[in-house]
């Protein structure tokens, strides 16, 4: 790993000023993905800029139609959180099943939507509750936020505070993971409420992505038998060791049947 | 260079290690406890598994620097006068290891589990240790260490 110094900020405001003015800072929330990659050498900041204790990152409180999670909570705390169980346990069950515990005890939301992985849990959530990403300085909704593999719509100098995920009436997610790594092959969520019905897709495409052919077919009649014939393209979608994209293609339809029928 | 604090095993130590210094090698190298252990350095295999203010963690996937201030228990300090926690205790009873590389991680997850699940099931005990592999047992006698232990640490709380 290359040599690089810390620089611990006192509040928000402070690291959004450190992250403006050191050439080659980087933000470093729980460390689960970035520190692995430090090692490899696939990153290599000079210095990095530790937010996850900050206060204006903690909380879980819901407001109205939505919960707003910090972006330094961690996958452990979301996921043994009443307020979350109570107000969209569908999450709560997203957030315990991420990595593994340790994982889980490090890593944070705010982190893991910064990263976004194309594997990861949290990007189909965020697409199915109609999700806001909070920074210091804005608020984007998450279609605009989450682009493709690892990309997003954050400036190198902008810290994520809190993501806003309306509450839905019913929602569940069913992932089919990698069995090494619980990253996954495919992840669908499935959210219905009063305006529609949302199905995002993880794990199976260069980043995740909402599925309009379901999510018309489940408004029309919400059951998983009304996603019989509804098509999935694998042209768009990845091909890897793990799995083809035909082989994607064909998970996404069993996952978002579970995911209906988890609905109840 | 920084001169960080810890807690480790209730004992306040200071140590100065650059700042790139992973958590594992300061509690190896700088401070001397070579029971944690590094497995496959890429947070896959839970042998480095400690725990930071009572949440295990990999501390080969978390920085010594992040760890400042915390409060560190390693393997070295679950025993007490002489007397094995009751957690190592089952796993002794129950033969929870053959080589024991993988155990002081194992130890230390099944702790974390105990203390905020102490009814925790089988089955949730096989999903906790999710992250903590072993390549000798088939986790057979882990898994009724940890129960066993569970209730043990509930019964002595």
């Amino acid at each position: 790993m290359q040599d690089f110094t810390f620089r611990r900020p006192a509040s928000l405001a402070d690291a959004v000023e450190a992250l403006r003015s050191i050439p080659g800072g980087k933000l470093l929330a729980g460390g689960q993905s970035l520190i692995p990659v430090m090692k490899l050498d696939l990153a290599a900041p000079a210095t990095l800029v530790p937010v996850a204790g900050l206060g204006e990152l903690r909380g879980i409180r819901l407001e109205g139609s939505e919960l707003v999670i910090g972006a330094g909570m961690t996958h452990r705390e979301v996921g043994e959180s009443a307020e979350v169980a109570g107000a969209i346990p569908a999450l709560a069950a997203l957030a315990g099943a991420i990595g593994d515990p340790q994982v889980r005890n490090r890593g944070t939301l705010g982190g893991s939507v910064a990263h976004n992985d194309p594997a990861a849990d949290y990007p189909a959530a965020l697409l199915a509750l109609d999700a806001t990403v909070v920074t210091d300085r804005r608020e984007v909704s998450a279609a605009d936020f989450l682009g493709s593999m690892f990309e997003t719509a954050l400036a190198d100098d902008e810290v994520i505070t809190a993501v806003r995920f309306r509450v839905p009436e019913a929602a569940a997610y069913a992932k089919f993971p990698n069995p090494a790594s619980k990253y996954a092959i495919v992840g669908v969520m499935v959210a219905r409420s009063p305006g529609g019905v949302r199905v995002a897709v993880t794990g199976a495409a260069p980043g995740a992505f909402r599925h309009e052919g379901m999510e018309r077919a489940l408004a029309a009649d919400f059951s998983a038998s009304s996603l019989d014939g509804v098509p999935v393209d694998a042209e768009e979608l990845l091909s890897d060791p793990q799995a083809s994209a035909e082989y994607r293609a064909h998970l996404v339809g069993v996952m978002a049947r579970r995911a209906v029928e988890a609905c109840g | 260079m920084s001169s960080l604090t810890l807690n480790v095993n209730g004992r306040s130590v200071t140590a100065d290690v650059p700042d790139r210094t992973l958590l594992v090698e300061c509690i190896r190298e700088a401070l001397g406890l070579t029971g944690t252990h590094v497995g496959c350095d890429t947070s896959q295999c839970g042998a480095c598994v400690v725990l930071v203010d009572g949440r295990s963690v990999k501390s080969c996937s978390m920085f010594a620097w992040e760890a400042d201030g915390a409060e560190v228990t390693t393997i070295e300090g679950l025993a007490s006068d002489g007397s094995l926690h009751p957690m190592q205790q089952a796993f002794k009873e129950h033969h929870g290891l053959q080589c024991g590389f993988c155990t002081p991680g194992m130890v230390l997850s099944a702790v974390d589990l105990a203390t905020h699940h102490a009814d925790a099931s089988e089955s949730e005990v096989r999903e906790w240790l999710e992250g903590n592999l072993c390549r000798c047992t088939g986790y057979q006698n882990i898994v009724k260490a940890v129960l066993v232990g569970a209730e043990a640490m509930e019964a002595g709380a």
